[in-house]
């Protein structure tokens, strides 16, 4: 069975299983420190980085002022080269596309190279349901799938998993679908990496049809472009006889010298390194290297429907380099399961509601997952103000109507606080009832929760207005 | 020294905006901004219409509301040359948010972005506007000090609150353990995700803790009153002080009743 996040929970009732659970805290916690030290020390170590930053976000803009001519001029590009473009508007319609074309090929034991689109839209479960296994090849996609778990981060979807527990889905799993753990295996990064490795081998070796997604898509010459650590991308990539990349309409850049914008950001920010060390680049098909059918299905899937959205399109910029989530205070004591996506952590939070609409508590939750600290405005290298769209997607729950209760109470607030005599004599009360008030109480309903592991301040008796009318701001 | 203004010089006509946090629940910061104030030769105004700037309307969703209390803040403070804040996060919502909640109304959005650059945080007020570091401040004891996000972030202090910290007579000074870390207040966030909110806080207070300060600073009581209402509720006497009112206080003031007074000082 292939786990979805299907029904999730709202974030808060998630978050708080997630934050209960010490072992994935303390998981999330080192893991995330690790990758942040690295990012900071590598982006420190450009002079130009913010120059590169504001690059960055121009060139993704223009892209998405004008994105049906750039995807046009790719599909040219792709088709002349000898590729096959597929047009998907939703999930539904790219997985019945993929799945076809795999059954085309006759071939019932596929290989990924990890993409959290092909997750986004359910393209391993769809497979399943058509008898197709498809096998992921990253290490940590491939954690995920043996245990059959969920991904919780952008580029290492197996953050929330520590040493020990790998070593135990590995033993107990590897057997089931190919070859075994070595006997004996213990939790030692480098055995665990060359148990993988003699797993992953057999089926890079032996799969004909590889699914993928791509970083870029770069519509001058409709190459695609794939970043990866692992070196598992690009033996998929080279060894299968078909290929179908699986992509997004909003991965476009206009021209290679776009693109190497992004490749001087995109492994600093995602991983600490200088640079990735594989990127691999195809466009179409080559006679005598490579796969010899390729196929490109472009993706929208609540894409368009973000670009409408004047405030929160600039999340479409996203080059999913995880650096929002490795920073986010609130990500790193839920870990990304909580956001009930494949895309957690400050950029899941404004995303998925624009993606998806705000329809259901689920996605309306998430604009409020965040205490607005903007700690992941200033490590985005696209420039995404996730402030802004998360206080305008608030807006947009407001005025939908999601919170009645909550609109009374501060409507109340505001009314009151906005007319000044009774305003005062709110704040007379507040005063005058204040040492009849124990701290220790537990306040009702929704305030609950503060008082849960808080103490309320003491209120005073006087009032600063009360002092000021009295004293006139006398301080002797 | 104490610097003190020249008397025959008109000072610019000040406000003080307290904001309703303050104003109910921390009067004490307020008299400290007026005691300061005054201290440095600022004649500083309350005007008694003043309620509140809306941030809590504001981050929660609700921009008409706070469009209602835009216009009434514009009435309030129009005619005041300078509006102290004791807030980061309040100073910054004229600037921040009131063109937003503004939108779709051209009368309103032009008196805010007239009135938006007089109104400062009073740190930023004290070293950018005052052109003062030293502020005549007495406090013996062991303080550290945590930057609020919007502090940090929007308002952008940078070292200004360290360099009025480290000038004042007796403080012994330390450095809070990842410091820029939000405490997990966040308004709306702290009822609607308390959870979460109380784990980041829990942290928080831990780092506080580690640096054996017997007073916590910040300048922006929301999160003080998330940090200290944990230290309280984990029996931990570290108070939470408003920087506001460190500074306010001199020697003839003496150390702060019932705060450890560090040994250097005596
Ligand atoms: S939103 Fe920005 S920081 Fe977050 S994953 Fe995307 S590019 Fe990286």
């Amino acid at each position: 069975m292939t786990r979805s996040f299907l029904g999730w929970p709202a974030f808060p009732a998630a978050a708080e299983r997630e934050v209960g659970n010490r072992q994935l805290r303390e998981n999330v916690r080192r893991a995330t420190h690790t990758i942040r030290g690295k990012r900071a020390v590598l982006a420190a170590e450009r002079p130009d980085w913010d120059a590169l930053r504001d690059s960055a976000a121009a060139i993704k803009d223009q892209v998405l002022a004008d994105l049906e001519t750039q995807l046009l001029r790719a599909e040219e590009k792709v088709t002349a080269a000898g590729g096959t473009v597929h047009w998907a508007r939703d999930a539904a319609e790219a997985n019945r596309i993929v799945t076809e074309l795999v059954r085309a090929t006759g071939e019932t034991e596929i290989v990924k190279v990890k993409s959290m689109l092909t997750e986004e839209i359910g393209l391993d479960a769809a497979l399943e349901a058509a008898g197709i296994n498809a096998r992921e090849t990253d290490l940590a996609a491939t954690i995920v799938q043996l245990g059959d778990d969920l991904p919780s981060h952008v580029v290492v979807p197996a953050l929330h998993r520590n040493r020990s527990e790998i070593r135990d889905i590995f033993v107990r799993e590897m057997g089931r679908h190919g070859r075994p753990a070595p006997d004996g295996l213990t939790d030692d990064p480098a055995e665990l990496a060359e148990a993988a490795r003699l797993h992953l081998r057999e089926k890079f070796l032996g799969a004909k049809v590889a699914v993928s997604g791509a970083n870029f898509l770069v519509a001058e010459t409709g190459t695609l472009v794939v970043v990866e650590s692992e070196g598992n991308g690009r033996m998929c990539l080279t060894l299968a006889d078909t290929l179908i990349s699986v992509v997004g309409i909003e991965k476009t850049v206009p021209s290679w010298q776009d693109l190497e914008v992004f490749l001087q950001l995109l492994a600093r920010n995602a991983t600490g390194e200088r640079m990735a060390p594989y990127t691999s680049t195809w466009t179409g098909t080559t006679d005598g290297d490579g796969p010899r059918t390729f196929h490109l299905v472009l993706v929208d899937n609540g894409r368009t429907r973000a670009l409408a959205d004047p405030t929160g399109r600039q999340a479409l910029r996203c080059i999913r380099c995880g650096a929002c989530m490795n920073t986010c205070p609130v990500y790193e004591r839920t870990g990304g399961h909580a956001y009930g996506s494949v895309y957690p952590g400050p950029i899941g939070a404004i995303l998925n509601p624009l993606l998806k609409g705000l329809d259901d508590p689920q996605t309306a939750s998430l604009p409020y997952a965040s205490t607005l600290c903007g700690a992941c405005n200033e490590v985005c290298p696209v420039r995404i103000r996730f402030t802004d769209v998360l206080l305008d997607l608030r807006a947009q729950v407001a005025d939908g109507g999601q919170h009645p209760v909550e609109r009374a109470a501060l409507g109340a607030v505001g009314g009151v606080m906005a007319h000044q005599a009774a305003w005062k004599a709110a704040v007379k009360t507040a005063t005058t009832a204040g040492p009849l008030l124990p701290r220790r109480i537990k306040l009702p309903g929704a305030l609950g929760g503060w008082t849960d592991s808080r103490t309320l301040p003491a209120i005073p008796k006087e009032s600063f207005r009360g002092w000021w009318k009295r004293t006139q701001g006398d301080t002797k | 020294m104490m610097r003190s203004m020249p008397p025959n010089v008109p000072r610019p006509r000040t406000a003080l905006f307290v904001t309703c946090l303050n104003d109910t629940l921390f009067p004490g910061t307020g008299r400290a901004a007026v005691a300061l104030l005054r201290r440095l030769g600022v004649e500083v105004d309350f005007p008694p219409g003043q309620s509140c700037c809306g941030q809590m309307h504001f981050n929660t969703g609700y921009r008409k509301r706070t469009a209602e209390l835009a216009r009434h803040f514009v009435d309030t403070f129009g005619d005041y040359e300078e509006i102290v804040v004791p807030s980061a996060s309040c100073a910054g919502m004229p600037a921040e948010a009131y063109p937003l909640a503004a939108a779709g109304d051209p009368g309103l959005a032009r008196a805010v972005a007239e009135l938006a650059p007089r109104v400062v945080e009073l740190t930023e007020y004290l070293t950018d506007r005052l052109g003062v570091e030293e502020v005549g401040a007495y406090f013996p004891h062991r303080v550290t000090y945590h930057p609020t996000c919007h502090s940090l972030r929007a308002t952008r202090l940078g070292d200004r609150p360290y360099r009025l910290l480290r000038a004042v007579r007796g403080i012994d000074f330390v450095e809070l353990p990842a410091q820029e870390e939000c405490c997990g207040f966040g308004g709306t966030f702290s009822v609607k995700n308390p959870a979460v909110s109380g784990a980041m806080n829990g942290d928080k207070a831990r780092h506080v803790l580690e640096t054996g300060a017997s007073v916590l600073a910040a300048v922006d009581n929301s999160c003080l009153m998330n940090i200290g209402g944990r230290l309280d509720r984990d029996g931990h006497p570290v108070r939470t002080v408003h920087l506001v009112e460190i500074l306010a206080r001199t020697e003839q003031d003496g150390p702060l009743p019932g705060v450890p007074v560090v040994e250097e000082a005596r």
